[in-house]
């Protein structure tokens, strides 16, 4: 048994014993977890992923004449005003209102750099802030405070994305290939802070860590927090920042992100902290999840361990699929290395929580208001076979009132679609045949499915009905652009 | 060695690529294409040793040539997070022992994936 004081007096004195977390899996597993908790003080994790939850509080001073920012641009992107005269907060994630694959991330970086970024606001002329407007330009030399604080980094552990549907997806988990062409994952596994210390014995409210080459503090559980999906909210000072340890990112087809390294010193107390510092990729569980389906609950392809996933290969559906990690593992070594350098330096004492982790916690999905699903707006579709003629086609869509034919064989199931432009171009064409003509690639819905999803289809292909089938592919209904949007004007 | 081929409104009507084929007899292989109504441009691979012939005769029938010389490249924004790793077809990034992408640029094929991915834009083609 040691204490957060003995140790710190170790730190103080030189004669600390600090390793890095991959170097802990060894030594455990060569002298054991008591013997180990006697030689080794402190272990070092870490991890650098992108963390999108993150932003930067930042109070300018006041002008002359004095305003209050009613909003706020740094570089073209918007920060949130909603607090005193000339604080703002600026987000990671949000896009400049001017400049492609830019956004909160890049801004951040470049003040962390040293550069100079525009400042422009616009007020509201009060009594007491006169001002309407400023232009000016700021570096992080000339603001008073700029404190990172970021409401949810460090998850301890991801479901990794794969795709089962035909088309290419743009997401935050990267680009993810149809087919299951490809697997993402994020997090560093066996490294990474909170799997070190999965009870949060260590890990808690007031922990001193390193954010960023700086040193920063745990301020509680952060958003979503879900162990063993645990995550933390973390801040620390900008100005104290090096820019090795940060970098700006953009997802294509997602928005602007940032690169954190995060490292957390976890001190060795008794033989209990030492096991879990051993914990290894093998045991650290998680599923791969499919992006292909667009709702919140994506149903999960398989179980997988981080081991697996580091591999980069796994195997779906009898077929190995290759696997890209979204955390660097070779800058997670960099933060362990550097806090293990900052640590034995004696630039870097340790602090126990004041405040414990919640170890359970749920995260609950938004509440919405009653969620309207496709069968509501699912109205009987008048469906052709495939062999039958134009003329049948016509006569059908003009005696029914319908603009569009699902075309289904014998069984109903659904072939292709046809609509009165089909129709008009086999007039020109001379084509005979319904399958002559009709659309095979057709996009469908489930009945299930909530009419958002039919909707984003709708102006996605930029189309006007959809077939509405069961898992047989046999067509139940239709739903139309006119239906939807007669419903919902009531 | 791969060529990138630019042809223009006239030239990309034509069968340039077969007629090339049938005349050295040498098999070309298209590793990307972008061939519109008025202009095309595909890269190809060709045997080293037949190079020189080939080439002229794109150069004859009003084909522009170059030949690619450099691959994928990057710069110093990469913070090897891996991610272009699962993108490219031909398996050009992999991770070291120190886990740092690699890049084996011989395999690569200009099909410009894992540029468009990259979420730091470290990955070019040098000019």
């Amino acid at each position: 048994m040691k204490t957060i004081e003995e140790i710190n007096e170790k730190i103080k004195d030189g004669s600390v014993c600090v390793v890095t977390a991959k170097e802990m899996k060894e030594i455990v597993s060569e002298l054991g977890p008591e013997k180990a908790a006697k030689e080794v003080d402190v272990v070092t994790t870490g991890t650098f992923g992108a963390m999108c939850s993150t932003g930067v509080f930042i109070n300018f001073g006041h002008s002359d004449p004095p305003i209050k920012f009613r909003k706020a641009w740094l570089n073209d992107v918007e920060a949130y005003t909603g607090l005193a005269a000339v604080d703002i907060f600026l987000g990671a994630t949000k896009p400049s209102e001017t400049r492609e694959n830019y956004g909160g991330a890049h801004v951040i970086e470049e003040l962390v750099f040293g550069k100079e970024v525009e400042l422009r606001a616009i007020g509201f002329g009060t009594d007491c802030y006169p001002r309407k407007e400023i232009e000016t330009i700021i570096s992080l030399e000339d603001v008073n405070q700029a404190i990172m604080v970021n409401p949810r980094n460090a998850y301890q552990r991801y479901r990794a994305a794969t795709n089962s549907s035909d088309r290419l997806l743009r997401t935050y988990m990267g680009t993810l290939l149809p087919n299951y062409g490809n697997v993402t994952f994020a997090g560093t596994g066996e490294i990474s802070p909170m799997n070190n210390d999965p009870e949060f014995r260590t890990i808690g409210v007031g922990t001193r860590i390193f954010l960023c080459g700086a040193k920063g503090y745990i301020i509680g559980e952060g958003t979503q927090h879900s162990p063993p999906f645990g995550t933390l909210m973390v801040k620390g000072n900008l100005k104290e920042m090096k820019s090795e340890f940060l970098k700006a990112c953009y997802f294509p087809g997602y928005a602007p992100s940032i690169f954190l390294g995060i490292g957390i010193p976890i001190p060795v107390l008794d033989a209990e902290i030492a096991r879990s510092t051993a914990v290894r990729d093998w045991e650290i569980k998680t599923t791969i999840v499919d992006f292909g389906v667009p709702r919140r609950d994506r149903p999960v392809v398989r179980e997988v361990t981080y081991a697996e996933l580091k591999s980069g290969k796994v195997e779906i559906n009898g077929e190995e699929v290759r696997v890209s990690p979204l955390s660097s593992f070779y800058m997670a070594e960099k933060v362990m290395k550097e806090l293990k350098k900052m640590i034995e330096k004696g630039e870097f004492l340790l602090s126990l929580p004041v405040e414990r982790l919640k170890s359970k916690e749920v995260f609950k999905p938004m509440k919405q208001k009653e969620i309207r699903i496709v069968r509501e707006f699912m109205t009987k579709a008048v469906t052709i076979g495939e062999n039958s003629n134009i003329e049948d086609a016509a006569m059908l869509m003009i005696n029914k009132n319908v603009n569009h034919l699902p075309v289904v064989d014998e069984e109903g199931s659904l072939k292709g679609i046809i609509t009165s432009w089909d129709i008009a171009k086999a007039v020109t064409k001379g084509a005979k045949k319904v399958k002559e003509v009709m659309t095979r690639e057709v996009i469908t819905v489930f009945p299930e499915e909530p009419i958002a999803i039919a909707i984003s289809k709708l102006e996605k292909y930029d189309i006007s009905a959809l077939p509405v089938i069961d898992a047989k592919r046999r067509v139940i209904g239709i739903v139309t652009s006119e239906t939807i949007s007669r419903m919902l004007e009531v | 060695m791969l060529l990138q081929l630019r042809f223009d409104s006239k030239t990309v009507k034509e069968p340039i690529i077969s007629r090339v084929a049938i005349k050295t007899g040498v098999p070309i292989n298209i590793l990307k294409a972008d061939v519109g109504a008025r202009k095309g441009e595909i890269i190809v691979e060709i045997p080293d040793d037949k190079s020189k012939e080939i080439e002229s005769l794109f150069l004859e029938m009003g084909v522009e040539v170059h030949e690619i010389t450099k691959s994928i490249a990057r710069n110093d924004d990469c913070v090897h997070c891996g991610l272009c790793i699962s993108i490219c077809p031909t398996e050009v990034f992999q991770l070291n022992s120190e886990m740092m992408v690699e890049i084996k640029s011989e395999k690569c094929i200009h099909c410009g994936a894992c540029v468009k991915v990259c979420p730091t834009m470290a990955l070019y083609f040098p000019i």
